[in-house]
């Protein structure tokens, strides 16, 4: 199916929840939908039979200066297309649903953008850090992040 | 005499502690600095928590303050096993982005360069998965044969492991002049070799019994997980991006994605993993072959490209076929000469994750050969 073939299918069954299709070639373009009900819609996409999305190829974080963004990169296995979604949420409250559940590759790429962005997956089983240290403190990928000074009295920037 | 007595003693009421016993960072088969917390039932393993980001090295970080050619060698060091594979989906993705189509020979040459590296790969793979199970000699025959292959790199590159070789709109150079004739003997040697393996390693009862039946990985388990390459291919799921999806000249080559049947034990074990990227090698050697029958000698391998590359305003997820599986990067721009954000999709990263779910029930000595089979890098894992 087409993005836009998809986009019209979401809108019918969750209505406001979905924003826009954005189109811009060369670039992918994405689908933009509102964050607090992204694990049903992840649900829908992967058990609907015409859409069939069984695997999740990349989840990332994203700083766009006054929102943090999550961007799901999802393909299917068996009808062979593909489909980005991306959702804003604010740098204050950077909360949404998990969909660790429904993709179980999830787990450790929602692990990676809390500890990257400090986005917090509401229902995420084990939500703690996974590639800097379990007591790291602040969000390294954000773009007003300052490495500290000192870690465990050694020195950070060499 | 005394009476003989029985001792009731009921099982039940004893008592059993798991055990948790870590293995790693340091440790000669987590193949890095990778540390697996090991929860143990006797010696069966119960759960395996692995804990990862020793060697992070903030790539993604460090790519948001590079200029867009500045970050291949920095992709060259996730992967540093095969770097010719990572430097490809980079580059493709911002040929698309700029909309530059690089000529034929430039073409030809990724395809054979990508390819070999993956014959190198593989052989690192089984190599040291060989040792993981106490066969030392295929993993010298396997290194003497890597050695041709980063000789011929070195000479094209002039870096044996770590290129920067595949650049925006062609390759940092031309091959040398007895490149053709270099491959076709490489091609040879390692088709001669393997043939040997086969009967050294890959159908040796020894082996054959160590591995078979021994992490099986259903194809449900692994795409719900996102494990891609030779792992899903070993599980029984013929996904291959070269094939469903083919980039550069990918479709104009005949070859077959070997898949795992369970021919000495069940479809997803370690030694269908291992079949796989074996029969890999023989079909690398295919596409080689094809290539260098129409390779064409004559040519540029530079595109006109503008002196500062700066992308449009956008974002793209290019993907290629990494030996290890899909390799993806996720690039933003906002139209300046340093990309917003690079995302690298890294297949070890996410094929680890199903180690857990791969090693529950084995024993503690089996959960080696599952790691090994993985085939993980942890530069890539960490980033």
């Amino acid at each position: 199916m087409k993005p836009n073939e998809i986009f019209t299918k979401l809108k019918v069954h969750f209505g406001e929840e979905i924003l826009e299709l954005v189109e811009n070639p060369p670039s992918d373009s994405f689908i933009l939908v509102k964050p607090q009900k992204i694990d049903e819609i992840c649900q829908f996409l992967r058990d609907d039979d015409a859409l069939h999305f069984d695997y999740l190829t990349l989840l990332s974080g994203l700083d766009l200066k006054e929102n943090l963004g999550i961007v799901y990169h999802l393909f299917s296995m068996k009808l062979k297309h593909r489909l980005v979604l991306k959702t804003l949420v604010s740098k204050e409250n950077p909360t949404l649903p998990t969909i660790e559940r429904i993709w179980r590759t999830a787990d450790w790429h929602e692990r990676e953008a809390y500890d990257m962005f400090g986005i917090i997956f509401n229902g995420h089983r084990n939500l703690i850090r996974i590639l800097c240290p379990y007591d790291w403190e602040g969000y390294p990928l954000r773009k007003d992040y300052k490495a500290p000074e000192e870690y465990h009295g050694n020195k950070v920037p060499y | 005499m005394s009476e003989k007595k029985y001792i009731d003693v009921e099982f039940s009421q004893l008592d059993s502690e798991r055990m948790r016993m870590f293995m790693g960072p340091q440790h000669p088969s987590t193949h890095g600095v990778l540390q697996l917390e090991v929860e143990l039932d006797g010696e069966i393993v119960t759960d395996v928590i692995p804990h990862i980001g020793y060697l992070h090295r903030c790539f993604e970080k460090y790519a948001e303050n590079k200029t867009y050619p500045q970050i291949i060698p920095y992709v060259d060091r996730m992967d540093y096993v095969c770097s010719m594979n990572n430097e490809w989906p980079y580059v493709l993705g911002m040929e698309k982005m700029l909309d530059i189509k690089v000529p034929e020979k430039v073409e030809y040459i990724r395809v054979i360069m990508a390819e070999l590296n993956r014959i190198a790969n593989h052989q690192i793979a089984i190599a040291t998965f060989g040792l993981d199970s106490g066969a030392f000699t295929p993993f010298l025959y396997f290194f003497r044969d890597r050695e041709m292959i980063l000789t011929m790199f070195e000479k094209a590159s002039g870096g044996r492991l770590l290129y920067n070789y595949f650049w925006v709109g062609g390759l940092a150079a031309d091959v040398h002049p007895t490149f053709k004739e270099d491959v076709t003997e490489i091609v040879r040697i390692i088709r001669d070799t393997n043939a040997e393996i086969l009967d050294l390693l890959l159908n040796n009862k020894i082996f054959v019994d160590r591995t078979a039946n021994v992490g099986i990985l259903p194809a449900d388990i692994a795409i719900s997980y996102g494990v891609t390459g030779p792992m899903l291919r070993a599980s029984g799921v013929p996904l291959d991006l070269r094939r469903s999806e083919p980039y550069s000249i990918y479709d104009r080559f005949d070859f077959d994605i070997p898949t795992g049947r369970g021919e000495v034990g069940t479809v997803g074990d370690c030694w269908d993993r291992n079949i796989v990227r074996f029969r890999e090698m023989e079909e690398s050697c295919k596409i080689i072959e094809q290539a260098l029958k129409t390779f064409p000698t004559e040519g540029d391998v530079r595109e006109k490209v503008p002196k500062r590359i700066k992308l449009p305003k956008g974002e793209i997820y290019c993907r290629a076929e990494n030996p290890k599986g899909e390799l993806g990067f996720y690039i933003v721009s906002d139209g300046k000469d340093k990309p917003e954000r690079v995302k690298a999709r890294a297949p070890s990263f996410v094929n680890l994750g199903v180690l857990p779910e791969m090693s529950r029930g084995y024993m503690f000595s089996d959960l080696v050969m599952i790691l090994g089979s993985v085939d993980i890098v942890l530069g890539e894992v960490d980033r």
